[in-house]
């Protein structure tokens, strides 16, 4: 398990980075915090000429919250979202799902930029990136690019990234203070991949009815992917216990999961629709269901 | 050197039975253990190994020449090269040598066929790892692919190409009966009898340490150094010198610091032969260290055996009589654990009950999957799981409560020794020792609270099935047929023990070194303790079977009675005074306020004399786990609430190794119940690669484990008293675990009969008894 003979490159900028990628030819990739890439090496899944490090561009590792928006680097890294006490205040379903994010050795090195061109179904950053309305920022060799995050990240291990292409950013519109989330997932022990989760926000109306509802699943997806008819269930409702289920329903009949050695698709399913009740339920503000974790 | 951790000085405290820090543990937390991955030598090569990936077929070419070209490639072996020296060797059976597995041994590596995924069909050798495995891409390797079995249904119905070897013409290695008493008239006559199919899924050790294997050809004086040795090292080298065609005197097995053994580690491997082969032919010497992928496909499997257990009652519940069918997957050869796991599991399936008509039937077969060997609790995991299923399926038919069940049942001390009979075909017929087996039942019920807590099985608090399961066990140690050990008075005045007893991480130094300590009367800190390699005696046999301390620390005893003897003389000689009035005691030799200190006398030295303890005459450890659980019935999640392990171990040596081992054993056990897992699919292919997918337990999974040491009943087969203890806190963890699951799902309709209990099949399981209890849905 020692990795296939390669070039290795530190660049020192994301222009450089770029060359290098366009110099590779196709045959290039790009390194942040390794966590993936470098197992996928390591097991010779992948053999590249050529590793781009961006790990030295300090432009990627900023986290900037605008009025309008709220912007994560590339190189931003999980315990940096974690421990934010900016995020906590302006975008606080963010710092909440990083403590599901594998374990801390991890979160002190995996990326937002790497999570996402890695693509990992049942990756958390993907599924926040497409629920949230994210938006990617790549930089390549014809310039900057923006893509909604749902036309990026569109199949398992397998982002729409260009060869000369790298991801510096993910922006997601600002929050709205008072807007209710929630986000459940469950995985065999702490720290695995979700076997299903779901992102869920709404805002609420003074009526308390749900509005700009947004439902997200991984783990039980080939893709991270909404869900427009569990959305479609909550959205002009107020979100009590009966709705709630209407929209867990929806979400199992909606869900399109694999199956693997860890599970069988009914299972991911019925998973799907019973974090979907944990994660709406927190996000109404109701009590945890019973048989809630 | 670690600070803070105190020895006795005092050389009248004795140590043996105290719960002393491990020895060992000073270098190891300090990161200045010795693994065998540490060492490197001048000139050092590295070998990787091009495995089959087919897991039946026919090799038709093995195309190393582009290999061969790369920079740094300094040799790639196939079976054509070994067999330049004669025959491809084969693996020998050390265990359960049944004659009819002979014919199904692994040759060391694959020479026409292949007949698993993972088999080693070439060794590369050059000047890194990372070019070795470069080199591995560039061989060609043909195979034409064979039918492959991956079930023993499979297995057993396969014809021409699917039978693994076709001049046995079948894949049914052998059956066997094994009986006691009568039966069938048991069964015949019994007022109430239920059978019911199990299984445990195949799953084995993963070791934190990989293995891994340097060799040393000194082709000067013609001598073989093979380090990274563990377990049984003089049982590989005689191995190694059959295979390599040299002399017992001129192979040496060195061992290091071993991390984690567990049954298969330090067995003898093709990659022991391979290595040798490699420094021998090269001149060089050769390291090969196993990465985690190759150890799931290359390591010895375990668990995977399927049963059909019946069992006659009488209406208060006593047991009349028990038969079972054993069918063992093998994988795709007997390598050197023979058949002993599947003939444990039959041997321990009538457990610590009083039981005299028991009938077994044993099938042992092979499939295209990796060999299976030993793995800690071998066949007891399994029969426990087994048996103890059924016993609580017993007591709920005939409403009964199981613990009242099973204490009725159990063996007492009034009832010691209880001959257990013949139950292994190539085992003498065995005794349990001593005991009072119920005591270990009553005070694992009092640990979990099964009084008071009963009242919830089945029940539901905030949406979780609450369920308590018990299972009871007896568990053997101490393999003979002896043990070897040599004690050394240095002339500094301290004392240095070897013997053939092995390391594999589990405390040996120290509870060795309190035996030794105590036998002269000597401080701890002034004991060393080697062992495990074989330049250190003439002959040793290892660990395994939980005999360390039982066969080795005994041995030591014998050494120390025999040195004792030559100190005496020697002190004789200095006091002037007649051997017959002098006594080794309080650190030295004397009579009465006439008296040489052993530092003293040490100047005159060194003094060293040999001890052997001989003995086939195994130990019985018994106990019982308890567990409650409470199971999530919309993930078919389980939470383990509580888990205790009590165990009479007859005399711990040192009671914080001995809880060290339980609790990690027990840990090790859940993992086995409700994670780990080798998959294969229908043609062979091992699915699990890594562990991302084989999962096993981790500091946050099961928080709530507790083991209970008693030492109520000493061994009388040693001078130690000591019985076995560093399995009997995995053997009944599956029972006691799938016991508790089964009570709490029980209003479900669900029952429990295959492990391991995986959210996934939990779930499937309540869904499935869910729609059996509404058809119209």
């Amino acid at each position: 398990m020692k990795l296939p003979p390669l070039q290795y490159v530190r660049a020192s900028s994301v222009s450089e980075a770029v060359d290098l990628l366009v110099q590779g030819a196709g045959d290039a990739r790009i390194l942040a915090g390794g966590q993936s890439l470098i197992p996928v090496l390591a097991f010779r899944l992948a053999a590249p000429a050529v590793l781009v490090d961006i790990g030295g561009i300090a432009d990627l590792k900023r986290i900037d919250i605008t009025d309008e928006t709220v912007t994560l680097g590339a190189l931003v890294r999980w315990v940096d979202i974690e421990r934010s006490t900016a995020l906590k205040a302006h975008m606080p379903l963010l710092p909440a799902v990083m403590a599901h994010v594998a374990h801390y050795q991890i979160r002190n090195r995996g990326t937002v930029g790497g999570s996402l061109a890695h693509c990992d179904p049942a990756a958390e950053m993907p599924g926040l990136a497409v629920t949230c309305d994210g938006t990617i920022i790549l930089e390549g060799a014809s310039g900057r690019r923006e893509a909604p995050a749902v036309e990026v990240l569109t199949g398992a291990l397998a982002a729409e990234i260009a060869e000369d292409e790298m991801i510096v950013a993910l922006r997601f519109p600002r929050w709205r203070p008072e807007r209710r989330w929630g986000f459940a997932e469950f995985a065999r022990r702490q720290g695995d991949f979700a076997m299903a989760g779901i992102v869920a926000h709404f805002d609420q109306d003074a009526d308390g009815v749900a509005r700009d509802v947004h439902i997200g699943v991984i783990g039980a997806t080939d893709r991270p992917t909404r869900l427009p008819g569990a959305e479609a269930a909550l959205e002009g409702r107020i979100p009590d216990a009966m709705t709630i289920r209407d929209a867990c329903r929806a979400v199992q009949d909606e869900v399109e999961p694999p199956e693997d050695i860890h599970a069988s698709a009914a299972y991911r399913r019925a998973l799907a629709g019973v974090m979907a009740n944990q994660a709406l339920r927190q996000a109404a503000g109701l009590p945890a269901a019973a048989n809630g974790q | 050197m670690l600070t803070g951790i105190t020895f006795p000085t005092d050389a009248a405290t004795p140590v043996t039975g105290t719960p002393v820090e491990r020895l060992e543990d000073a270098r190891l937390l300090t990161g200045t253990g010795c693994f065998v991955d540490d060492l490197t030598r001048p000139d050092l090569l590295h070998a990787v190994v091009l495995r089959s990936s087919m897991a039946h077929g026919r090799i038709v070419a093995i195309d190393a020449s582009a290999a061969l070209e790369l920079d740094g490639v300094v040799a790639v072996f196939t079976a054509a090269d070994v067999a330049s020296d004669g025959a491809v060797p084969l693996i020998p059976i050390r265990l359960a040598p049944f004659p009819e597995s002979q014919a199904f041994r692994q040759p060391v590596i694959a020479v026409d066929t292949v007949r698993y995924v993972g088999e080693p069909v070439a060794l590369v050798v050059a000047t890194s790892r990372a070019i070795a495995e470069d080199a591995l891409e560039l061989i060609e390797l043909d195979i034409d692919a064979l039918e492959a079995v991956a079930s023993t249904d499979a297995a057993l119905a396969a014809e021409g190409d699917g039978v693994l070897f076709p001049g046995t013409g079948s894949n049914l290695v052998l059956r066997y009966t094994a009986q006691m008493g009568d039966a069938d008239t048991a069964f015949a006559n019994a007022p109430y009898v239920r059978t019911e199919r199990f299984s445990t899924q195949r799953h084995s050790a993963v070791p934190m340490e990989t293995r891994g294997l340097l060799a040393e050809w000194d082709a000067e004086h013609g001598h073989l150094f093979l380090s990274g040795a563990a377990k049984v090292p003089y049982f590989n080298r005689r191995a190694l010198a059959e295979a390599l065609g040299l002399g017992m005197d001129e192979i040496d097995l060195l061992e290091q610091d071993v991390g984690g053994g567990f049954g298969v580690r330090g067995e003898y491997y093709p990659e022991d032969f391979l290595v040798c082969f490699a420094a021998r032919r090269l001149g060089r010497p050769v390291k090969w260290i196993e990465d985690r992928r190759e150890h799931f496909m290359a390591t010895n499997h375990s668990r995977e055996i399927a049963c059909e257990l019946s069992i006659a009652c009488a209406r208060d519940g006593t047991i009349l009589a028990l038969a079972g069918r054993l069918d063992a997957d093998m994988g795709a050869y007997i390598r050197t654990n023979g058949g002993v796991v599947p003939a444990k599991a039959g041997q321990f399936l009538p457990g610590p009950y009083r039981i005299r008509d028991i009938h077994v039937d044993v099938s042992i077969v092979v499939t295209n999957k990796t060999p299976v060997g030993t793995y800690r609790g071998p066949g007891r995991f399994e029969a426990n799981f087994f048996r103890e299923r059924l016993i609580d399926m017993a007591a709920a038919d005939l409403g009964l409560d199981p613990n009242v069940m099973r204490a009725h049942n159990l063996i007492t001390a009034a009832d010691m020794p209880w001959d257990a009979g013949k139950l292994v075909p190539y085992e003498a017929e065995t005794s349990f020792d001593t005991g009072d087996y119920p005591v270990t039942l009553t005070r694992c019920l009092e640990e979990i609270g099964w009084e008071k807590n009963k009242h919830l099985q089945g029940t539901v608090i905030d949406g979780l099935y609450h369920g308590i399961g018990v299972a009871c066990f007896v568990e053997s140690g101490g393999a003979g047929p002896r043990e070897n050990a040599r004690i050394t008075l240095e002339t500094d005045g301290t004392l240095t023990v070897a013997v053939g007893s092995s390391s594999v991480g589990q405390g040996i130094e120290t509870a060795h070194a309190q035996i030794a300590a105590d036998a002269l009367g000597l401080p701890l800190g002034k004991v060393r303790v080697l062992h495990g390699s074989t330049t250190l005696l003439h002959e040793g046999f290892g660990t395994y079977h939980s005999r360390a301390v039982i066969m080795g620390g005994s041995a030591i005893l014998d050494a120390a009675t025999n040195l004792k003897e030559h100190l005496v003389a020697a002190a004789a000689k200095r006091l002037g005074l007649p051997n017959t009035r002098l006594v080794v005691e309080n650190g030295g030799v004397g009579s009465g306020d006439r008296f040489i200190s052993l530092a003293e006398l040490a100047t005159d030295g060194p003094f060293s004399a040999n001890g052997t303890f001989a003995n086939t005459t195994r130990t019985y450890s018994y106990g019982a786990h308890a567990c409650h659980v409470a199971v999530n019935p919309q993930t078919g999640a389980v939470k383990i609430l509580d888990f205790v392990a009590v165990e009479d171990v007859g005399r711990a040596i040192n009671p914080l190794i001995v809880h060290g081992q339980a609790i990690g054993a027990i840990v090790q056990g859940l993992g086995g119940v409700f994670l780990d897992h080798l998959v294969y699919d229908s043609e062979g292919q091992l699915l699990n690669a890594s562990l991302a997918d084989y999962l096993l337990p981790t500091a946050t999974d099961f928080p709530n484990v507790r083991a209970v040491t008693l030492e109520l009943h000493p061994s009388p087969t040693n001078p130690l008293g000591a019985k076995g203890a560093g399995e009997g806190g995995i053997v009944a963890v599956a029972g006691a675990t799938a016991n508790a699951v089964a009570a709490a799902l029980a209003p479900l309709g669900v029952t429990i009969t295959d492990l391991p209990l995986t959210p996934p099949r939990l779930w499937q399981l309540i869904s499935d008894a869910r729609a059996a209890a509404e058809p119209e849905h």
